[in-house]
């Protein structure tokens, strides 16, 4: 039976971008605070703790996403753990947000010059004073335009949480257009709801960091 | 909880060569889509940086279109979409094309930034040495331009090999997809899975080396200024 697609169907799709944004959040949260710790292991001092990280750093970035979210997925039944698809969907995300901003955030922590980690140490601060107070509020200026481009990328990651059957925007496409038949007119629209989330994202990521590089010149 | 799960690779071993023909046909595709991806890329970045007003516009709504969508997305819009207007994919083909079109949209704006990056001067030097805007094009713009942004044009064409697991969506038979089949043939997921990860590992690190020696082969000259 072919449904027309009607008000009601475009409200499913509306209510699914919130679905989207909640995961988007808790893969952004939970990468963020794991990714600092990556990029602070990444900068360290210690040279098997700088390789671990640059290994799980590579271990993400060369893996596809989606091999990622599978893994998640039937790994946890392997270790006897029930992971329903929205919570293996948030720690597939959160781990892999955790890489890509681990590596972003090296850099900035890295575009600090050194004569300020020395001056820092010659003040007799150590490690924890100067993460906290010298280095790290240097490294967040730079971060910012990055890490809002990252979230650009993370929005669009979520959709493949869909594959694995976590019912956000894009899954929510996928069930309108099996009822109604109409895949231009449904994705399309998915597609602009997702322009509109990322979009004003991508354009603020680009304005932050023209005025970085006006601020830095 | 105890962990009691004993692994069984068998059900992987038993069918590598199926593996195998997966694997061939995610090396084609992102071979295939990185080559007409560039063409695109090159055509849209000179496009944007010499083309009239409106041909402007519209490569710059490409762009910010593509980068501001799910590549999923986009997939489903052209396998699903263009039948509806008459045009009859096979999955194979939809999946190129959507990365071609994917690919090109990321590929134009770097190629742009390094077609930006080449000094007038240099056109006008050789415009006045006798050479054909073809060949000032092709020597002194683009060669150079594509030297310049090889690093993050080739990790570019790295992650398009990684991204196109997803067309696994629309059931292209690549690495993805075989996986898929056999794990529900077999339901042995997990370890299906992690020989997969294994595989496109290596393909990454394969077309790493690949895009090294291109460059040793292609750029790998003298621009000191003496």
């Amino acid at each position: 039976m072919i449904r027309a697609f009607s008000y009601n169907e475009f409200l499913f799709l509306l209510s699914a971008v919130q679905w989207t944004l909640a995961l988007s959040a808790i893969a952004f949260v939970g990468g963020a605070t794991v990714g600092l710790f990556i990029a602070l292991a990444r900068t360290s001092d210690i040279k098997a703790v700088r390789l671990a990280a640059t290994g799980y750093i590579q271990l993400f970035q060369g893996t596809p996403l989606l091999m990622q979210l599978f893994l998640v997925f039937f790994g946890a039944t392997v270790m006897g753990l029930d992971l329903n698809p929205w919570a293996a969907a948030a720690l597939g995300l959160t781990l892999n947000a955790s890489a890509f901003l681990g590596e972003i955030w090296r850099g900035c922590i890295q575009a600090v010059p050194r004569g300020q980690w020395e001056a820092a140490s010659a003040l007799g601060l150590r490690y924890p004073g100067l993460m906290r107070y010298v280095i790290l509020p240097q490294a967040v200026k730079v971060a910012v335009p990055p890490t809002v481009g990252f979230l650009v990328q993370l929005i669009k990651s979520t959709s493949l949480a869909a594959i694995i059957g976590f019912t956000e925007l894009t899954r929510a496409g996928q069930i309108v257009n099996n009822a109604t038949f109409q895949p231009f007119l449904v994705f399309g629209i998915v597609a602009v709801l997702y322009f509109l989330m990322c979009w004003p994202l991508s354009l603020l990521s680009a304005r932050l960091e023209r005025r970085y590089a006006l601020a830095t010149r | 909880m105890p962990v009691n799960y004993t692994f069984d690779f068998k059900a992987v071993i038993d069918s590598w060569d199926y593996l195998l023909q997966g694997a061939w046909l995610t090396v084609q595709l992102s071979i295939g889509a990185m080559i007409l991806g560039l063409i695109v890329a090159i055509l849209c970045a000179l496009g944007k940086t010499s083309g009239p007003k409106p041909i402007r516009w519209i490569i710059n709504a490409y762009i910010e279109v593509v980068r501001n969508t799910p590549f999923l997305v986009q997939i489903f819009l052209i396998f699903f979409g263009l039948p509806t207007m008459g045009v009859r994919l096979s999955p194979d083909l939809a999946a190129l094309i959507a990365m071609v079109v994917n690919v090109g949209a990321y590929a134009t704006e770097i190629i742009r930034a390094g077609i930006e990056s080449i000094q007038k001067g240099q056109i006008e030097a050789g415009l006045a040495l006798g050479l054909k805007p073809l060949q000032v094009f092709r020597y002194i713009v683009i060669k150079p331009a594509l030297r310049t942004v090889y690093p993050a044009l080739t990790s570019q064409f790295i992650l398009l090999m990684l991204s196109s697991s997803v067309v696994s969506a629309i059931s292209a038979d690549e690495l993805t997809s075989v996986a898929n089949n056999i794990q529900s043939q077999t339901f042995r997921s997990f370890e299906i899975y992690i020989v997969v990860t294994g595989i496109y590992l290596a393909l990454a690190m394969m077309f790493s080396a690949l895009f090294a020696g291109i460059y040793k082969l292609a750029f790998a000259y003298d621009t000191d200024r003496r």
